[in-house]
């Protein structure tokens, strides 16, 4: 009698946990949940095509944001071959999801490099440059940063950079943060949930 | 006549022997392999190195035919900044494993002077602090490959 009298407040937590975790804005993420704490997906940039994009011409898609660039040898291919393989994970519902690769060296990476760049990697990535002050704009926006090392004789000179991976709902909004070493299993998980959550419009 | 001959022959090759002896003639290098970037972007190049002798050694860099410059750089994440920096030596142990993988130790290849392309094996020469070296074939993969592709342990 006592038993049932804990039990049925403690089931209706929990009937009320399962119930809160199906609501549109609180869906059980592994990674770590941002939603609510940074600003919608928004900038002014140009595609690897060389056409002026927007945030909003991303609405309808998951974004996963990540500032890198081309000249970058190491952490930027890995994180973005970790990425095609989270997107060839997802299957079909990896095309409702697009990878946003902003460079962060526009001096350098050009349309047509960053083109070349991203198809290496994967279908689904969208490299974008555009003036530094853009660029420094939307690194800023989410309190990312980065700062270019002291160049070398021959002219050459490293970028350090933010190595967090913002992932955005199909309505621009930022939904959860990761670090490159998150697991796939992480990663293609939270993907789901933002994927199956809604229909493309 | 004929024992003198042989003789000359073991000092000949007890003396070349000697003229190449140093830390690579110890050192194994495995799972070697080039990520290739498109166009003229640098590369980052990777491989274990096991060390059978009894003498730490230490990798100082690389040579190539093929990159006119080449150069032995580790990434690192502090602060949720990712950063390259360059290396002077990455050490061996005795009896032990160095590893140049992903965003950690790796060579960065510059300058190439032909078109590398996946499948493609290009032989870079590994130079040791005591001025030894070793030939190494480094197999070139996919920008979005994970790994050498020589196993399956990566997934």
């Amino acid at each position: 009698m006592k038993l049932r009298r804990a039990f049925l407040p403690a089931l209706l937590l929990v009937a009320g946990l399962l119930l809160g975790g199906c609501r549109h804005d609180e869906l059980p993420f592994r990674l770590t949940n941002i939603s609510g704490h940074m600003p919608d997906l928004d900038f002014k940039l140009t595609d690897d095509h060389g056409k002026a994009v927007t945030g909003a011409d991303y609405r309808g898609k998951v974004a996963l944001l990540y500032f890198g660039y081309t000249h970058c040898p190491d952490v930027c291919p890995l994180t973005l071959a970790q990425l095609h393989v989270v997107m060839q994970r997802l299957g079909p519902l990896a095309d409702g999801a697009r990878i946003l690769f902003v460079s962060v060296d526009p001096a350098r990476d050009t349309p047509a490099v960053m083109h070349a760049y991203v198809n290496a990697f994967d279908p689904r990535a969208v490299g974008l440059t555009g003036d530094p002050r853009a660029t420094e704009a939307l690194s800023k926006r989410y309190r990312s940063a980065f700062t270019r090392e002291p160049g070398s004789a021959d002219g050459s000179y490293e970028v350090s950079h933010s190595s967090a991976i913002y992932v955005f709902d199909r309505d621009g909004k930022a939904r959860v943060l990761a670090t490159p070493s998150a697991s796939h299993d992480d990663l293609v998980h939270d993907l789901h949930l933002l994927l199956d959550t809604g229909a493309t419009p | 006549m004929k024992s003198s001959t042989l003789s000359i022959l073991f000092a000949g090759l007890l003396l070349t022997g000697a003229a190449h002896a140093g830390a690579a003639d110890h050192v194994h290098a495995s799972h070697a392999w080039i990520r290739v970037l498109p166009g003229a972007l640098p590369a980052g190049a990777y491989v274990t190195l096991r060390n059978d002798g009894d003498q730490a050694v230490a990798l100082s860099g690389a040579s190539s035919t093929v990159y006119a410059e080449v150069m032995l750089h580790r990434s690192s994440t502090a602060g949720g900044m990712s950063r390259m920096t360059m290396v002077d030596a990455l050490s061996v142990p005795a009896h032990g494993e160095a590893v140049l993988a992903p965003a950690g130790y790796h060579l960065m290849l510059m300058q190439a002077n032909a078109t590398v392309k996946p499948g493609d094996t290009v032989r870079l020469t590994l130079n040791f602090t005591d001025g030894s070296t070793l030939a190494t074939d480094f197999l070139a993969r996919p920008a979005n490959a994970m790994d050498a592709g020589d196993d399956h342990s990566g997934h």
